[in-house]
């Protein structure tokens, strides 16, 4: 699974490190590493809806306050 | 608000914004012969002695404009016949001199180059004099000028001097491409090639972004340009252009300076690698002190290299205040990351050739970078940075930095360095008086360009470098 941050200024300043820093955080406890791939990007051109995040191509719109949900909703459950 | 400081700089602009007018509109090549007339267009003279001068010289900005002559590679370039062949004698007694008493200036002169005709005006020996200055600093009256050109007094490398014609030549081989001269010469004689025609093609064939993405890399000294509009503005202006984003170049700056404070600490010594201006004059005049250059890339190509190598099928064109860059662009090390380098005098001809007023636009935000990568546009920053690499690194390494602002104190400072002599152990070395905010490719220099630096730096929303690196994976 490719999991895709956009670490442009408009996201930044939404809090895309925060939402970096919490997946990888997530990930890691729950031994995701090995098969999720983190990533960033600079813009994915919808930047009303930062912090952007692609789940395999599939769009997000997630805060640093719903990264949590986010993971358990899209990631943990999701992934192989 | 003024948006150049000199006329020449406007002029150079009048032509740029011609020559991406056309080549938006697809017509250059059809109206390419044309356009001098299109900025000088009546039968009386404005600039020369006439029109047709005018003409001739303007068709030859045309030509840089369009990147000018393939077959020499110095980015920069001399206007033969824009030259004026201003006089450059020397230091000479003016009509000024009243013929006084006193004779101020012969007791001055250590070479016994001065004497007096009957009337008792100072006359200056040429066969003596050592152009030293003095009876000049002496005179009363202030009656004895220097007649040196501006292109040689700017150009602190000496690469300039008088051609066959009189006119201004530079040697390629001392030449470091800092643009110097370009901002001094009172008669645009001589200018930076331009590749703003690289840019409209690239832009064109992106398709809006659809056939690949281009990003906009812009320095920090942007935050000192553009004073009539906000910041946030010109980054809309550059998404209008076409660009898919813009990036703060000073990300490269704080990723550079994490990594030079960790090379500083290893190897003891150090020079700074992010000015291609100095890079080039130690290349050219302290070959034996190359090992001590940093082995990173500038903060542009570092962010490029980033860049691309994450991005597949992306083009990346940097902004800058740079004449310099444009150099270093087409460096073998640097070719794969950097696809063209624009200045802000032609972002500017960019914006106005596509008729976007910048200052109707919303403002979009720039926020990549911490406050240690932004400061690198004036001089201090890059040390400043390197300093704050090795407190956050933990980094058993006590920095004793020697900031050379100007090509003038980098040239102390490296012959110090080869004297044994250099008080220091890392030498941040930036060829424009100033740093890069005192660029050739700047639209304006202010006494305010350095507070503006740091305020834009104090914006910055990550504090300290490993925060705004954190990012990058």
């Amino acid at each position: 699974m490719k999991v895709t941050v956009c670490i442009g200024s408009s996201c930044h300043i939404k809090g895309s490190r925060k939402v970096v820093e919490g997946l990888q955080y997530y990930i890691d406890e729950a031994g995701l590493g090995d098969k999720v791939e983190l990533g960033g990007t600079f813009c994915m051109g919808k930047c009303q809806l930062g912090v952007c995040v692609t789940v395999d191509d599939k769009f997000f719109s997630v805060s640093p306050e719903t990264v949590k949900e986010f993971f358990e909703k899209e990631i943990k459950a999701k992934v192989q | 608000m003024r948006k150049f400081d000199t006329k020449v700089q406007y002029l150079k602009y009048k032509v740029l914004r011609e020559v991406a007018k056309q080549a938006w509109a697809d017509t250059l090549q059809d109206n390419l012969l044309d356009i001098p007339k299109m900025i000088v267009p009546g039968k009386k003279p404005t600039m020369r002695c006439c029109v047709y001068k005018e003409r001739a010289i303007l068709a030859e900005r045309v030509k840089i404009a369009m990147g000018g002559n393939k077959q020499n590679p110095n980015v920069i370039e001399v206007i033969d016949i824009a030259c004026d062949e201003c006089p450059m004698g020397g230091y000479e007694v003016t009509n000024a001199c009243r013929g006084c008493l006193a004779h101020r200036c012969e007791d001055a002169c250590k070479f016994g180059a001065i004497t007096f005709d009957d009337n008792h005006v100072a006359h200056i020996d040429k066969t003596k004099c050592k152009e030293c200055g003095c009876c000049s600093k002496v005179c009363p009256y202030s009656a004895i000028l220097n007649y040196k050109r501006p292109c040689e007094t700017a150009c602190k490398v000496k690469a300039i001097s008088m051609g066959e014609d009189k006119q201004a030549c530079i040697n390629n081989d001392k030449c470091i491409e800092c643009g110097a001269c370009v901002y001094a010469c009172p008669f645009g004689a001589i200018s930076d090639k331009s590749f703003i025609l690289n840019v409209i093609d690239m832009l064109k064939g992106s398709h809006g972004n659809q056939n690949y993405k281009i990003y906009a890399v812009v320095a920090p000294s942007v935050s000192s340009q553009f004073t009539y509009a906000k910041l946030g503005q010109v980054i809309t202006g550059l998404r209008k252009l076409g660009f898919h984003t813009v990036i703060e170049a000073a990300l490269g700056a704080d990723m550079v300076a994490q990594a030079e404070s960790k090379e500083l600490a290893e190897k003891g010594f150090l020079t700074s690698s992010c000015c291609p201006a100095f890079v080039s004059y130690i290349e050219k005049n302290f070959p034996d002190l190359l090992p001590f250059v940093s082995h990173n890339l500038s903060p542009m190509a570092t962010i490029s290299k980033y860049i691309k190598e994450h991005e597949k099928n992306c083009k990346i064109v940097f902004i800058g205040p740079c004449t310099a860059k444009k150099g270093e662009a087409q460096r073998e090390k640097v070719k794969p990351y950097v696809d063209a380098v624009l200045t802000f005098e032609e972002l500017q001809a960019l914006f106005d050739s596509r008729e976007i007023d910048i200052t109707t636009l919303e403002e979009d935000v720039l926020d990549n970078a911490s406050y240690f990568g932004r400061i690198f546009a004036r001089s201090g920053g890059l040390a400043d940075a390197v300093a704050e690499g090795i407190r956050e690194q933990n980094l058993e390494f006590v920095l004793k930095p020697c900031s050379c602002d100007g090509i003038e104190q980098c040239r102390v400072a490296l012959l110090q360095k080869r004297a044994g002599k250099l008080q220091a152990n890392f030498i941040e070395g930036m060829a424009c008086v100033g740093g890069c905010i005192g660029g050739a490719g700047c639209l304006t220099h202010g006494e305010k360009n350095k507070a503006e630096v740091d305020k834009y730096g104090r914006e910055a929303l990550e504090k300290t470098i490993a925060d705004a690196v954190s990012l990058l994976k």
